[in-house]
């Protein structure tokens, strides 16, 4: 049974290469985009004002309670009935893919927002600056400094989230595997191969991550926050 | 836009049959893959704390691909790979005899997957448990066996509990992935009604309803558990 046919892999390379590629622009767009929405997002939960918070906790207790794979055929079937025209699968599926990233996202923005403490909201005000200045000059930049490693992390789950997307037929790395595994009967090999490819982008990037962890945890950051204040 | 509403349609002879069984395949193809997840990820997590190097590192070896490779991937690893790859008799019994082999194949392939991120959980709960406690036991002349049943074991499953309520509703979300390999779980019958009826939005907001009901359901019921089994004394996460 355990004949491997490297050729089958070694022949279609170009093909499973674009697709990696389909991936790996997809993955960045979502992750930009899934960013900026779930920042925004996270500063509409915890806005004062609370038709905002209303709003964004109703969107992401739905985003978060769906299957991403209910939501991408609901946004497939959607999208083309408000728009009058179908935008193709890949924008389809990028549509519903990034709502549900910003959805994961701004739950952890928001934790990195609320560990800043109160304090500096109030000394922010109290000296003069109104209130998106103070979360944009004051808040955010401490925010981000402490999510940057769960937000990393998320983004490796997106990256393999991806995937999904092969549902609807768009040709990234899993979908051109499943042609290819199709088309040439050789399920194993392709299947492998996807697997390990998948396990070498993740295992390298959760190693970035465990680096930039250390690097940012506050017992070892003291001595450079010394200099900071006296320099 | 111009659509014409027909929600009578989803009490009609086979599609309300569609959901309802859509979601009964749902709510048992996730609840067996979370005892697996849940056996399989205690002993795994368990193993990564245990006081010997080469059960640990045996126990990173599991987590680190079940956590790395797309479930998607794993789900297409165990039903089109594994067959070809054992011994052959076994791979004709996986294809061939294994009854219901999409619905056998989405419980193993969830919960194997589940059980690295209940691993995960379980290891941080046992390190977060003050090395005190582990010395004191020591000292007092406990064995690593009655460290573990009376010490580690109560109090981290007990802290856990917030986090292991994520991993259930995850699994239930999860379990949506079993349509790649053929099973008829609620998702792939909400797309099978709107394939046939074109009434899609009646039958994606059914399902989307659905799975927002699981979700609140399964909350509420282990908030209850939670305030039962809270830890007096600690400040734990409100309700």
């Amino acid at each position: 049974m355990l004949n491997f046919d490297l050729q089958v892999i070694w022949q279609e390379l170009p093909f499973l290469g674009q697709g990696l590629l389909t991936t790996l622009l997809f993955a960045t767009l979502s992750i930009l985009v899934g960013l900026v929405l779930g920042t925004l997002l996270a500063l509409m939960r915890l806005s004062p004002f609370p038709p905002f918070f209303w709003l964004a906790t109703a969107y992401i207790n739905l985003f978060r309670s769906i299957p991403i794979l209910l939501g991408i055929f609901w946004f497939y079937f959607l999208v083309p009935f408000i728009i009058g025209r179908s935008l193709g699968n890949f924008a389809s599926a990028f549509i519903a893919f990034v709502q549900f990233e910003a959805a994961y996202y701004s739950e952890i923005i928001r934790a990195g927002i609320q560990s800043v403490p109160q304090g500096q909201i109030g000394a922010g005000l109290a000296s003069g600056l109104n209130y998106p200045q103070v979360m944009w000059l004051i808040v955010l930049p401490q925010a981000f400094r402490n999510m940057i490693p769960p937000l990393l992390t998320q983004s490796i789950v997106l990256f393999q989230d991806t995937s999904l997307i092969s549902v609807i037929n768009v040709r990234e790395f899993m979908g051109a595997s499943r042609i290819i595994a199709e088309k040439e009967g050789r399920p194993v090999e392709i299947y492998i191969f996807a697997a390990l490819i998948y396990l070498l982008v993740c295992l390298i990037s959760s190693q970035l991550v465990k680096f930039l962890e250390q690097r940012t945890d506050p017992k070892r950051r003291r001595s450079t926050e010394t200099v900071a204040v006296v320099g | 836009m111009r659509y014409n509403w027909n929600w009578s349609i989803l009490f009609e002879d086979p599609y309300l049959g569609w959901i309802l069984s859509g979601l009964g395949l749902t709510v048992l193809v996730s609840s067996l893959a979370w005892v697996i997840a849940l056996v399989l990820g205690s002993l795994v997590g368990i193993a990564r704390t245990v006081p010997v190097a080469w059960v640990r590192t045996l126990a990173g070896f599991y987590v680190e691909p079940f956590r790395n490779i797309p479930l998607l991937v794993q789900m297409f690893l165990w039903f089109f790979v594994l067959p070809e790859i054992v011994p052959e008799g076994m791979g004709r019994w996986l294809k061939r005899d294994l009854p219901y082999p999409e619905f056998w194949t989405t419980v193993i392939g969830l919960g194997f997957y589940t059980a690295a991120r209940v691993a995960d959980q379980v290891r941080a709960g046992i390190e977060s448990v003050p090395k005190g406690k582990t010395q004191a036991g020591l000292a007092s002349g406990l064995t690593w066996t009655q460290i573990y049943r009376f010490i580690l074991l109560p109090l981290s499953y007990r802290l856990m509990l917030p986090p292991l309520t994520s991993e259930f509703l995850i699994i239930y979300k999860n379990s949506s992935l079993g349509l790649t390999i053929g099973l008829l779980e609620l998702t792939a019958q909400a797309r099978q009604i709107e394939d046939y009826t074109f009434q899609g939005f009646e039958a994606y907001i059914t399902a989307s309803l659905l799975y927002a009901l699981i979700t609140i359901l399964l909350l509420v019921a282990t908030q209850g558990l939670e305030r039962q089994l809270r830890i007096p004394g600690l400040i734990q996460r409100g309700t």
